[in-house]
């Protein structure tokens, strides 16, 4: 899994039957401390995350083991939301 | 695999339910001698480790052929616990 920022949504009227209702946003990869850096991707939302979230994301086909996200053309999904991140230590990220 | 160092811990309350109660560490990959290469990701622990213990992780639907993880939106899995690592003869590492 990685951890990563939501930047965005994206909003889009033609898309695969199986992806209607589905909530899909922009997010960007961070390192342990909530730093962004790299290039954006999108993931599936099914825990009603939202912009500024930190969040963890699995990939491929663990994208697609979600009971919303089961058998759809989709290869990333949000699994979790991040309250803390904990790093040697010391708390390096809350949600605020 | 990969050969990877714990560096910290994720909390967070908002999940998918299949992944309520897992340890969820984040890992840095290392080299065949531990030293850190590449960014950070996060990966289900099975195995109880702690914070700068080397490990495995085994990745993609590997990480899902677990008891504790089958089924899960899970992409990493901390499968075993590095004791010591051997590189052409020597020992290039040993858990202290």
């Amino acid at each position: 899994m990685l951890i990563a920022k939501v930047i965005g949504t994206t909003i889009s009227t033609i898309k695969d039957p199986q992806l209607v209702g589905r909530k899909l946003l922009i997010v960007r990869q961070t390192d342990e401390t909530g730093t962004t850096y790299g290039k954006p991707y999108v993931a599936v939302d099914t825990l009603d995350a939202g912009v500024g979230d930190l969040v963890l994301t699995a990939h491929g086909s663990g994208g697609r083991q979600t009971a919303i996200t089961r058998n759809s053309p989709v290869d990333a999904v949000i699994m979790a939301v991040i309250d803390h991140l904990e790093v040697a230590g010391e708390v390096v990220y809350r949600k605020e | 695999m990969k050969i990877a160092r714990v560096i910290g811990t994720t909390i967070s309350t908002i999940k998918d339910p299949k992944i309520k109660g897992s340890k969820l560490l984040i890992m840095r990959e290392t080299d065949q001698s531990g030293e850190f290469i590449g960014k950070p990701y996060v990966a289900v622990d099975l195995v109880d480790a702690g914070v700068n213990d080397l490990v495995l992780t085994g990745h993609g639907s590997s990480a899902r052929q677990t008891y504790q993880t089958k089924e899960c939106p899970v992409d990493a899995v901390v499968i075993a616990v590095i004791d010591h690592l051997e590189v052409d003869g020597e020992v290039v590492f040993r858990k202290s």
